[in-house]
């Protein structure tokens, strides 16, 4: 189980996941061959995994990001695994969600521009199998985006 | 906007899936010298194409098993109920993401919870208590998955 220097710990570096080994323990208030430890024995552990790179889609020339909502046809036992396999095959999908809910699946779509969706909507999303349903959220603004967990 | 060729596509893809290989490293698998890998690496990171960096974490194993999407719709709308909203949905510690939208809803909101008795104190205390909350949806998330996007 976690103790409370491992939640020192998670909660510095989720709030900051770029700081180096030295500068995280010293913001939890730990040696550098305490905190290297810690954090060798939570990855171990599979408690804590890869440290990804973040990349801004606007500032490669996405600047249309849609929240994608499908209801799916469900007679059909092959029907998520079908969708599921036809939307990795999008590269424009950035995301795949699977729900519990009114909602089956969610895909995180980017676009250059509005043409750019409306191709894509109807060229690669409408033709994807099984679907029932699609309601679209576009992006307006992120206001916070954290992985912060109250620990 | 800035332009990216194939081999910083490369590096872009290696460190989304890993952003702790060194440029040593990702260069010798994409035959750049090391000097060449880190100015490409640091081109994007100028530019914010890399905009910073994510801890994949188990949060099952944290003691949170359960993530809540929800859409949110405001009941009374105009500019002071929005900031209003903002400013309590981002003070609660248990909602990841907030994120503005067009459609059906007005928010998006990624809420985690230790279990679903935890996530229904948190909706009825923190959620539904919020100023100018209207209609609300959740939907309990299963599995995610991030994909590459179009950097093929």
């Amino acid at each position: 189980m976690l103790d409370d220097t491992d939640r020192r710990l998670l909660r510095h570096l989720l709030a900051e996941p770029s700081l180096g080994t030295a500068e995280l323990a010293e913001r939890a208030g730990l040696t550098t061959a305490t905190c290297w430890r810690r954090l060798e024995r939570l990855t171990e552990r599979g408690v804590i995994g890869a440290r990804q790179a973040l990349i801004d889609w606007r500032k490669l020339g996405y600047s249309v990001e849609v929240s994608l909502r499908f209801t799916l046809d469900k007679t059909d036992p092959r029907a998520f695994d079908e969708f599921l396999a036809a939307a990795r095959q999008v590269p424009e999908v950035i995301g795949i969600e699977t729900f519990l809910g009114r909602v089956d699946v969610r895909l995180n779509v980017i676009a250059r521009d509005m043409k750019h969706y409306q191709e894509l909507y109807r060229s690669r999303i409408l033709t994807l199998p099984h679907i029932a349903d699609i309601e679209a959220l576009m992006l307006v603004a992120t206001i916070r985006e954290a992985e912060a967990l109250p620990l | 906007m800035i332009d990216l060729d194939d081999t910083d596509r490369a590096l872009l893809r290696a460190l989304a899936e890993d952003a702790t290989q060194s440029a040593g490293a990702l260069g010798r698998r994409l035959g750049l010298s090391q000097p060449a890998a880190w100015r490409r690496i640091r081109r994007m990171e100028e530019a914010g194409v890399i905009a910073g960096r994510r801890l994949v974490v188990d949060r099952a194993a944290l003691g949170f098993g359960v993530t809540v999407f929800l859409g949110v719709k405001l009941a009374t709308k105009g500019r002071v109920s929005l900031e209003d909203f903002e400013r309590a949905v981002t003070a609660i510690p248990e909602v990841q993401v907030v994120q503005h939208v067009l459609g059906l809803f007005d928010y998006r909101l990624r809420v985690v919870a230790r279990d679903i008795a935890d996530f229904e104190r948190v909706l009825r205390r923190r959620i539904m208590t919020l100023p100018g909350v209207g209609q609300v949806e959740a939907n309990v998330l299963l599995t995610e998955e991030k994909r590459p996007g179009p950097l093929g």
